[in-house]
C-alpha cells in the first residue's frame, strides 16, 4: 500500500508538527517595504551594503551585551546604583552602542519580582539585548502577562510566593525595560564572566530566573 | 505624598499609545520621565507637540476586581500628561 509507511499525526518523523510552506503571496505591507527599500536604493537615499550592514549589527546584539551588564551591577554596587538611577547611560559607559535606547532596569529583590511586556506591540531592548523571543510577541504572551502573571510565570517555571510583590511593566512610549534578576546563592566567588554565564534571556524580560552554578 | 491620576476614558481615532484596558482606571505616578513629542502626530508625519511622559502604576485590584489573581501585584505603564487627569 503506498500509504502504509507513515500516518497521518501531522507529525515529521523526529516529531515535530508540519510547517506549512510559506509560499503565499506577499502581503500589502511586504510590497509596500520592497518598494520604499527600492526606491530608496535607486534614489541613492542609501545602498544595499548600508541595508545588510545595518541587519548585521542587529543580528550581532545578544543577550550576553545584557547579561554583562547584569553581572557587573552584582558585583560592583557604585555601577548598580547608576545602572538603577539612567540604565541607557550605564549601559553606554560600558561601551554599548546602543542608539537613542530609553532603558529602564529594574531590580528583582526577594519582596519583588519585575517582568517585562508591551500589550500594545513589541518592544523590547533590542538596541541591547538583540531581537525579542517570538512568544514575546504573541497576543497569548501580551495580553496574559498583565492580566495573569502569576499564571504565566508558573508555566515558564517560575513559582513564587504570595510574599513576593510582582511588578509588570507594560512597554506602552518611549521606555525600554530590562530585569536586573537577583544574583543566585553560592556565587559569592564567581568572576563576573562566570556570573554573565548565569543571565539567560528570559531572567532580563522577568518570565525566568538566572541559572544556579 | 503619592500623587493620584486617572486615565481619561475618551476613545479617539488613530494611534493612540494608551491601552484601552488602563481607561479609566486610577493609579499613581511612579516616576516623571520629562517630555518626549506625542506619537498621536508622530506616527502621521506631523509636527509633534512634547507631551510630559510619566510612569503610572496601577493595583492588578484596580485593573481588573475580583479577577485579579493577587489584588496588590502592580501594572507599572507609561502615560503621556494629556491622558491623565488629577484626582
Amino acid at each position: 500500500m503506498p500509504h502504509d509507511h507513515h500516518d497521518h499525526s501531522g507529525l515529521s518523523p523526529s516529531g515535530h508538527p508540519y510547517r506549512a510552506d510559506n509560499d503565499t503571496p506577499l502581503s500589502y505591507w511586504q510590497r509596500m517595504e520592497i518598494a520604499v527599500r527600492e526606491l530608496l536604493i535607486e534614489k541613492g537615499h542609501l545602498s544595499l551594503a548600508e541595508v545588510a550592514a545595518q541587519i548585521d549589527a542587529m543580528d550581532a546584539r545578544s543577550p550576553a551585551n545584557g547579561a554583562a551588564v547584569v553581572a557587573r551591577a552584582w558585583t560592583d554596587p557604585a555601577f548598580k546604583g547608576r545602572l538603577l538611577d539612567n540604565a541607557s547611560q550605564a549601559c553606554r559607559d560600558m561601551g554599548f552602542d546602543i542608539g537613542p535606547l530609553h532603558l529602564i532596569a529594574v531590580e528583582n529583590t526577594p519582596q519583588t519580582h519585575n517582568m517585562i511586556v508591551c500589550t500594545l506591540c513589541s518592544c523590547y531592548p533590542r538596541n541591547l539585548l538583540g531581537l525579542p523571543p517570538d512568544w514575546y510577541k504573541t497576543r497569548e504572551y501580551r495580553a496574559r502577562a498583565v492580566r495573569e502573571p502569576r499564571a504565566v510565570l508558573r508555566e515558564f517555571g517560575v513559582a513564587l510566593p504570595d510574599s513576593t510583590t510582582i511588578r509588570v511593566h507594560d512597554s506602552t512610549a518611549d521606555m525600554r525595560y530590562i530585569v536586573v534578576p537577583a544574583r543566585p546563592d553560592g556565587t559569592d566567588t564567581m568572576t563576573q564572566e562566570q556570573l554573565a554565564a548565569l543571565v539567560t534571556r528570559d531572567s532580563m524580560i522577568g518570565t525566568g530566573l538566572p541559572r544556579t552554578p | 505624598m503619592p500623587e493620584y491620576v486617572r486615565v481619561k476614558t475618551i476613545m479617539p481615532p488613530g494611534h493612540v499609545r494608551t491601552p484601552a484596558y488602563l481607561r479609566g482606571k486610577t493609579g499613581v505616578i511612579e516616576r516623571a520621565l520629562g517630555p518626549f513629542s506625542n506619537p498621536e502626530q508622530l506616527a502621521y508625519g506631523l509636527p509633534a507637540e512634547k507631551q510630559p511622559l510619566y510612569r503610572v502604576r496601577f493595583t492588578m485590584a484596580e485593573l481588573w476586581g475580583t479577577a485579579a489573581e493577587h489584588p496588590t501585584d502592580t501594572l507599572d505603564a507609561e502615560i503621556y500628561g494629556h491622558w491623565l487627569e488629577k484626582i
